[in-house]
């Protein structure tokens, strides 16, 4: 609302913050009626004519949930899976940009491992689902962290994120590092590291997302609640409680998405900005 | 070795050493696939059999002559094509919202872009709520008009509606995003200088903002086409593919095909097709990729 200082308010702004207002409505309603409806009791949500607003709010589908299906173990699955995804990305992507930027191999060498890269940035991960079950099945690896893990570990994207984030960066630093007698190691531990630093964050949150919401992957290579990841998990809630229990569903689907949420608050500048660099540079 | 030679062969074991780990999982998980997936479409297999019977070309044949198949390429097209022109459509309105001087635009953008964070599946089940016809957030509202809820269970045409406005929604911030960051990049003297020479609004927008704004949207529209093709978590959670098929796509088909029915070969021709699709769209976004750079 503006002060006493700001000037009058013309029609075309009442308008577009009208046209705000109703976005925000629009995109932030799906959510609140999910926050909603996970504290309204059974009774209340099969009800015509029904409540937006929780009538008693109740925290009673939160357990509930929980012991529905073993949400605690899914927890923890999707947890390592997408620490471990996360760290492992974030690492080879680092070490693979960091070569083919700053090391002198022969310009083929570099051409050709940039060149693997770039090409496998146009196979989509859905494309290769089935061969790798196969892979995966004959290595006894189906339901197990590393099945879930593997296909997932390194990431062309990323790679190729850093290298042209590294292409940008002052290339004297690292001659005058090596003047100094650094090793390849120590430069970029203690050189293009810190420098590349925003671009690694985002790779990173990148990782987190899509290791966290992935569902055709480990919908296939699980098939034993000791390995589900929450995503898959909740799907097994939702066909456990059918439509019957929309609050239940509702308080495992806040278990899900809460965490990203979270993380978005925390880091929202990072992400957006990520985004709008990768696609300035195609 | 002469002296010269040493650094050369020390650099590029580095290299190697720095790259391997990288490279070596992309081949095992990327490119061996395509291999295996096109090796897969030639044989009948059940995936447990330790015997694959080899069949030629009879798996493409037979997907080919379906009917079905032509309904799925059908349904793909359908789906991909209004969720893309919708989210594009939703993304410009919103960047072009959100780049006025409005106070709270940042945390209006910060909502709008927060659905594309957001899990596949959960999002799915907040929208088979929101449409459940008997006691969804929609029938309640329309109930207030004494209007009947379509039911987007069991109709085929509203089973397309409910997948595709799942989609908008969740996609639309994205594009939103890159739209604002693209408007940001207009020279604000091209407006001044149409201001003097009597441009309005309308003429501004048409001269100015879209041509400028070009690359962007086409950027849009690709990854917007790449990913509603390869979009499942929302369609398997919503519809199943289902009623009778009217939201079978590529993509789920080749998870039904493979992981429901234990057909290996059909599989293998679905990895095959749907490979041969993208590249031809990520070769289309390279170049929009390339002529964004060069604008």
């Amino acid at each position: 609302m503006p002060s006493n200082t700001a000037p009058r308010i013309s029609l075309p702004q009442i308008l577009a913050y009208i046209a705000m207002g109703i976005v925000v409505i629009l995109v932030g309603l799906p959510l609140i009626w999910m926050l909603f409806a996970s504290f309204k009791l059974t009774d209340e949500i099969y009800r015509m004519p029904g409540t937006f607003f929780p009538e008693h709010p109740t925290l009673i589908n939160y357990p509930a949930a929980w012991n529905a299906v073993p949400f605690g173990r899914y927890f923890a699955n999707s947890l390592i899976t997408t620490f471990a995804a996360t760290a492992s990305k974030m690492s080879l992507a680092m070490l693979c940009a960091y070569a083919l930027v700053y090391t002198k191999a022969p310009k083929w060498l570099k051409d050709g491992a940039f060149l693997l890269i770039v090409a496998a940035l146009m196979v989509p991960g859905q494309v290769v689902i089935v061969p790798n079950y196969v892979t995966m099945s004959m290595l006894h690896w189906a339901d197990s962290y590393q099945g879930i893990i593997l296909p997932n570990a390194a990431t062309a994207f990323g790679t190729f994120l850093l290298r042209q984030y590294c292409l940008g960066l002052p290339y004297e630093v690292v001659e005058a590092a090596e003047i100094d007698g650094a090793s390849h190691w120590q430069r970029l531990w203690l050189v293009i590291m810190p420098m590349a630093q925003p671009a690694l964050v985002t790779v990173g949150l990148f990782a987190v997302v899509s290791e966290w919401n992935d569902f055709l992957w480990p919908l296939i290579i699980t098939n034993t609640n000791e390995m589900r990841t929450l995503p898959i998990g909740l799907y097994r809630l939702y066909q456990t409680e059918g439509l019957q229990s929309w609050g239940i569903i509702m308080a495992g689907t806040v278990f899900v998405v809460a965490p990203i949420v979270l993380l978005f608050v925390r880091s929202q500048k990072f992400i957006i900005e990520g985004i709008a660099a990768g696609a300035v540079r195609g | 070795m002469n002296r010269r030679q040493i650094p050369l062969l020390r650099e590029s074991l580095t290299l190697v050493g720095f790259v391997i780990l990288n490279i070596a999982l992309i081949c095992a998980f990327t490119f061996y696939p395509l291999i295996q997936g096109i090796q897969l479409s030639l044989y009948q297999w059940d995936f447990i059999s330790p015997f694959k019977i080899f069949v030629g070309a009879r798996n493409y044949v037979r997907m080919f002559s379906d009917r079905t198949f032509w309904q799925i390429m059908r349904n793909t097209f359908v789906f991909t094509f209004s969720t893309v022109s919708l989210t594009v459509l939703s993304a410009f309105g919103l960047a072009l919202l959100l780049s006025l001087p409005l106070r709270g635009r940042e945390l209006t953008r910060g909502v709008v872009f927060l659905p594309t964070l957001l899990s596949g599946a959960a999002i799915a089940l907040v929208f088979n709520y929101i449409l459940d016809d008997r006691y969804g957030m929609l029938t309640q509202f329309l109930h207030l008009f004494k209007i009947k809820s379509p039911s987007f269970y069991t109709d085929p045409f509203w089973a397309m509606v409910g997948i595709v406005v799942t989609m908008v929604w969740k996609q639309a911030g994205y594009g939103a995003v890159i739209l604002i960051a693209g408007l940001q990049g207009i020279d604000h003297t091209l407006y001044e200088a149409a201001a003097i020479d009597g441009a309005g609004r309308r003429a501004r927008l048409w001269y100015i903002t879209i041509p400028s704004l070009a690359p962007m949207l086409l950027f849009v529209v690709v990854t917007g086409i790449l990913g509603a093709f390869q979009s499942f978590d929302i369609i398997k959670v919503m519809t199943n593919g289902g009623p009778v098929n009217a939201t079978n796509v590529l993509v789920y088909n080749l998870y039904e095909r493979g992981f429901v029915n234990f057909e290996a070969g059909p599989a293998g021709v679905l990895t095959v097709v749907i490979f041969v699709i993208m590249l031809v769209l990520t070769i289309l976004q390279l170049q929009v990729g390339a002529r964004n750079n060069a604008v």
